[in-house]
C-alpha cells in the first residue's frame, strides 16, 4: 500500500477544544466560519471532561465511498477519499455510512469530509495535530 | 457581515429576522448595536423583571472570522443597579451566533411556563423546561440539554442555575461550563421571564471579499497571538499571575479592604495554583486558552479509597472575590467555595463581596446570628457554603436582602463605610489608587474592564490633576466600545490595535479609516452614556465607600478631594451629553 501524508493526532489528550483546526478547514475554502469543515473541535460531554477533534480517520476500505451512488465520495490510493462537489446530490449517504462521524453536512446539504491537505495543523497551537506520512495502524498512537 | 437580527417573543413564542444592514454599518455590532437594539426594544424606565424587559446578544465583523474574536456582548437593565446591564461572555456563545447568520438576537417578554430557547440555525424552538426547571446545579442542567440537543461541537447551551430562578440580583449565566455572562444578574432576567436556558447551534459561514488579504492578516493575527509578548501573560499562569505582585505593592482586597496584603497571598498565588492545574481549555477560535482548569481531588466522607475530582476554574477575579477577600487560608477551601458559586450560578465577584460585607457586618453587631444563621467568620469556607445555600433559598429577611447586593443590604442594616460597591456594582479585586476607584465609578458598567483603571494605577508614578485622570479613563473606554464591538477578548487587546482592526475589518466586507474608527467608539460611548441618563444615572449620586480612604494601597492612602473632584468633572460630561 502506498504510504501518503495525511492529517495525524500526535496527542489528542492535549486539545484544548479550541477549534482553530476547524476554522482553517473552511478558510482554506474562502470560508470564514466553519460552514465547509471537515473536521468538529467538541467538549467530552462538558468541558470539565476535557476535549477532543473528529475527523476523517483515512480508511483503507472507506464504506462512505462505497454507498455514493454518484462517484463523487471516491476511495483515495493511500487511504481516505477523493470528494467532487460537482457529482454529488446531497442525498447523505456517506455522512450516514462513516462510523466514526466524521462527515459533516454543510448548509446547501452536502457533504464536509477531510481531504488530508494539513493545512490545519499549523494552526493547532497545542500539538495535537500533524501532518504526516505514516502507516495506516498509527493514526491512532498511544502516547503517554 | 452579519446582519440579521433574530427577534424572539416569548409572550407569544414567535420570532422573526430582519435585516439591520443600517445598525451594523453604523455601529459596527457588539456593543454599538446593543445600545440601539436596546433603545429600539424597551422603555428604559422599565423594571428589568417586568415582562416588557429586553435581552439583546450581539456579536460583530469579526467573530468566527478571526481568531480571539470570541466574544458575545449581552445588554439588559440590570437588576442590581437599575441601570445599564452589560456583560460578556466567550465560550462557543459568538462562534454560535455568528454561525448560525446573525448578528444579534433580540428577547422580549416572558413565557407562562418553564421553557428554554433553541436557535437552531435559521430556526428557533420553545422546549418545555418544566422538567429541569428547580434543577439549581447549572452543570446538570446543561448536561441534560446537551443530551436533548442537536450541534455537538458548534452550539453554545447558555444557562441558569438556582440563582438565576430564584431572581438573585446578581446571577450569572453560564456556558460551556466556564464562561458567564458574569455580572450585573442577567441570569436573574432570564429567571423572571422563566428561560431556563437559550441554546445557539451554529453550522455555516460567511463569503470573505479577498480570500488573499483575508488569510494574510489572519496570520499576522495568529502570529501576534501565539509567537509575540502581546498576550504572554494568559499563555502562562493567566491573570492569578497578579496576586503575588498585588500582595507585594499593597493592592489586593483582603478580608473585605481591611488590609492589603495577606500572609496567605503566597498559598492562593498564580504559582500555587498551577501545581493543581489538571488542564487548560479555551474558547472557541481562540488560541490561546486562557482557561486554568484546577483539578480538586476529594475523597468521599465515608468510603476510604474513592475520590470525586472536581475540575473548576480559577483567575485572578474569582481568587480576590472568594479567596482573599474572605480570608481563605487554602486554596482548597477556596475552590470548595467556588464550586457552589459556579454550580448555583452566582456572579462570584458580588457573592464575594457580599459575603464580606456580612462578615464584617456581624463582627460589628450590625446584624446577628440570627440573621446570617451560620457564623460568618473570615477563613471560615464551610459557613461561607452554607451562606451561599442561604442566598438562594433566602430563608430570612437578610438573605432576601442580601440576594439584592451590598448597597441594597447596606441601606437596610448599615455598614455603607465598609459595604464595597460602586455604582450599586460590587467591587472588582484592585485596590491600586485613584484610577481604578475612579474607573469603577465612572465606568459606564462599574467594572474594572470598562477603562482599566488598574493597569493605569500600576503604570503611573504620580497621579495627574483628576479631571486628566478622568479624560485618560474615559478615552480608553471611548477605544474598548470598538473592541467590544467587533467583538473581541479584552485580553487581546495589545493584538487588535486600530491598525490591524482596519486591515481585518476590509476582508469581512466593511471599509473603515483608523481615525473613523476610533471616532465610532467616542460615538458608541455617549450613545451607551445617554441611554444610562436615560435609566435614572446620576453621576452626583455616586456613592464611595469610606473603606477605601481608609486602607493603604501602592500609592499610599487616597484623598478623598482627589476623588470628589474626578466625579464632578465626570458629573459635568454627563450633564452635558
Ligand atoms: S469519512 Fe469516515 S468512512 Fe470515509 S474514509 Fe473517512 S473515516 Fe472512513
Ligand atoms: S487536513 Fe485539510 S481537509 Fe482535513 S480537516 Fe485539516 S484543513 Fe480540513
Ligand atoms: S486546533 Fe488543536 S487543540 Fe485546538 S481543537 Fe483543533 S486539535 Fe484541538
Amino acid at each position: 500500500m502506498t504510504k501518503i501524508k495525511r492529517l495525524v493526532i500526535k496527542d489528542i489528550e492535549k486539545c484544548v477544544g479550541c477549534g482553530m483546526c476547524m476554522y482553517a478547514c473552511s478558510r482554506r475554502k474562502g470560508e470564514a466560519g466553519i460552514d465547509g469543515s471537515g473536521i468538529l473541535a467538541v467538549s467530552l460531554s462538558g468541558f470539565e471532561r476535557g476535549a477532543t477533534v473528529i475527523f476523517c480517520r483515512a480508511c483503507t476500505e472507506p464504506p462512505c465511498a462505497q454507498v455514493c451512488p454518484t462517484g463523487a465520495m471516491r476511495a483515495r490510493e493511500g487511504g481516505g477519499v477523493i470528494y467532487h462537489e460537482t457529482e454529488c446530490i446531497g442525498c447523505g449517504n456517506c455522512i450516514e455510512a462513516c462510523t466514526i462521524n466524521a462527515i459533516f453536512r454543510r448548509s446547501n446539504g452536502k457533504p464536509a469530509v477531510c481531504v488530508h491537505c494539513g493545512y490545519c495543523a499549523n494552526y493547532c497551537p497545542h500539538g495535537v495535530l500533524a501532518y504526516e506520512e505514516i502507516e495506516p495502524e498509527e493514526f491512532s498512537r498511544v502516547v503517554v | 457581515m452579519l446582519t440579521k437580527v433574530l427577534y424572539i417573543d416569548l409572550s407569544r413564542y414567535r420570532y422573526s429576522v430582519e435585516d439591520r444592514r443600517d445598525l451594523f454599518e453604523e455601529w459596527i455590532g457588539g456593543t454599538g448595536v446593543a445600545v440601539q437594539l436596546l433603545k429600539e426594544n424597551m422603555n428604559p424606565e422599565i423594571d428589568p423583571f417586568d415582562e416588557e424587559s429586553t435581552i439583546v446578544f450581539a456579536v460583530g465583523p469579526l467573530n468566527a472570522a478571526y481568531p480571539l474574536a470570541s466574544k458575545t456582548v449581552a445588554m439588559f437593565k440590570s437588576p442590581l443597579t437599575l441601570n445599564i446591564g452589560e456583560s460578556h461572555a466567550g465560550g462557543r456563545t459568538a462562534t454560535s451566533i455568528a454561525n448560525a447568520g446573525y448578528g444579534a438576537i433580540v428577547i422580549t417578554g416572558k413565557s407562562k411556563k418553564p421553557v428554554y430557547i433553541v436557535v437552531n440555525n435559521d430556526k428557533v424552538y420553545f422546549r418545555d423546561a418544566r422538567v429541569i426547571w428547580g434543577i439549581e446545579d447549572s452543570l446538570i442542567v446543561a448536561r441534560i440539554i446537551a443530551e436533548n440537543e442537536k450541534g455537538r461541537g458548534t452550539r453554545s447551551v447558555m444557562r441558569i442555575g438556582g440563582a438565576g430562578e430564584r431572581l438573585v440580583r446578581y446571577a450569572c449565566v453560564t456556558t460551556e461550563t466556564y464562561r458567564h455572562f458574569g455580572r450585573l444578574g442577567l441570569g436573574a432576567v432570564l429567571g423572571s421571564k422563566n428561560v431556563k436556558a437559550l441554546v445557539v447551534n451554529g453550522r455555516g459561514s460567511r463569503k470573505i471579499v479577498d480570500r488573499k488579504a483575508y488569510r494574510e492578516v489572519y496570520d499576522e493575527i495568529f502570529n501576534l497571538a501565539t509567537e509575540s509578548d502581546a498576550m504572554k501573560k494568559y499563555h502562562l499562569l493567566g491573570t492569578a499571575v497578579n496576586v503575588k505582585p498585588l500582595n507585594e505593592k499593597k493592592g489586593l482586597p483582603v478580608t473585605n479592604l481591611k488590609f492589603t496584603s495577606s500572609e496567605y497571598a503566597e498559598e492562593l498565588s498564580g504559582e500555587s495554583f498551577a501545581e493543581i492545574i489538571g488542564r487548560r481549555i479555551a474558547c472557541s477560535h481562540c488560541p490561546v486558552a486562557c482557561i486554568h482548569i484546577a483539578a480538586l481531588r476529594l475523597p468521599y466522607e465515608n468510603e476510604p479509597y474513592f475520590y470525586k475530582t472536581l475540575m473548576l476554574s480559577y483567575d485572578y477575579e474569582l481568587i480576590y472575590a472568594l479567596g482573599t477577600m474572605l480570608g481563605m487560608k487554602r486554596k482548597e477551601d477556596f475552590l470548595k467555595l467556588l464550586y457552589r458559586v459556579e454550580a448555583y450560578g452566582l456572579d462570584a465577584m458580588t457573592t464575594g463581596v457580599c459575603l464580606a460585607w456580612a462578615t464584617e457586618a456581624l463582627e460589628k453587631g450590625l446584624i446577628s446570628e440570627k440573621d446570617t444563621i451560620v457564623k460568618l467568620e473570615f477563613g471560615n469556607s464551610e459557613a461561607y457554603c452554607e451562606a451561599v445555600k442561604y442566598l438562594i433559598h433566602q430563608p430570612n429577611e437578610f438573605y432576601r436582602i442580601l440576594a439584592q447586593g451590598v448597597e441594597r443590604a447596606s441601606e437596610v442594616y448599615g455598614g455603607k463605610e465598609f459595604a464595597l460597591a460602586f455604582g450599586k456594582n460590587e467591587m472588582p479585586g484592585y485596590h491600586t489608587g485613584y484610577a481604578a476607584h475612579i474607573g469603577y465609578l465612572i465606568g459606564l458598567r462599574h467594572s474594572h474592564l470598562d477603562n482599566a483603571g488598574y493597569s493605569a494605577d500600576q503604570k503611573m508614578d504620580s497621579y495627574p490633576e483628576p479631571e486628566q485622570l478622568v479624560e485618560k479613563l474615559m478615552k480608553e473606554e471611548q477605544w474598548r466600545q470598538v473592541l467590544s464591538s467587533l467583538v473581541v477578548c479584552f485580553f487581546a487587546r495589545g493584538v487588535y490595535k486600530p491598525d490591524i482592526v482596519c486591515r481585518a475589518l476590509r476582508p469581512v466586507g466593511m471599509e473603515i479609516e483608523e481615525d473613523e474608527l476610533v471616532e465610532r467608539g467616542k460615538k458608541i460611548y455617549f450613545e451607551k452614556l445617554r441611554l444610562k441618563k436615560a435609566m435614572g444615572f446620576n453621576a452626583r449620586e455616586l456613592r464611595v465607600p469610606e473603606r477605601i480612604f481608609e486602607t493603604e494601597t501602592p500609592h499610599g492612602k487616597l484623598n478623598k478631594d482627589y476623588i470628589e473632584r474626578a466625579i464632578e468633572y465626570f458629573a459635568g460630561i454627563v450633564e452635558n451629553c
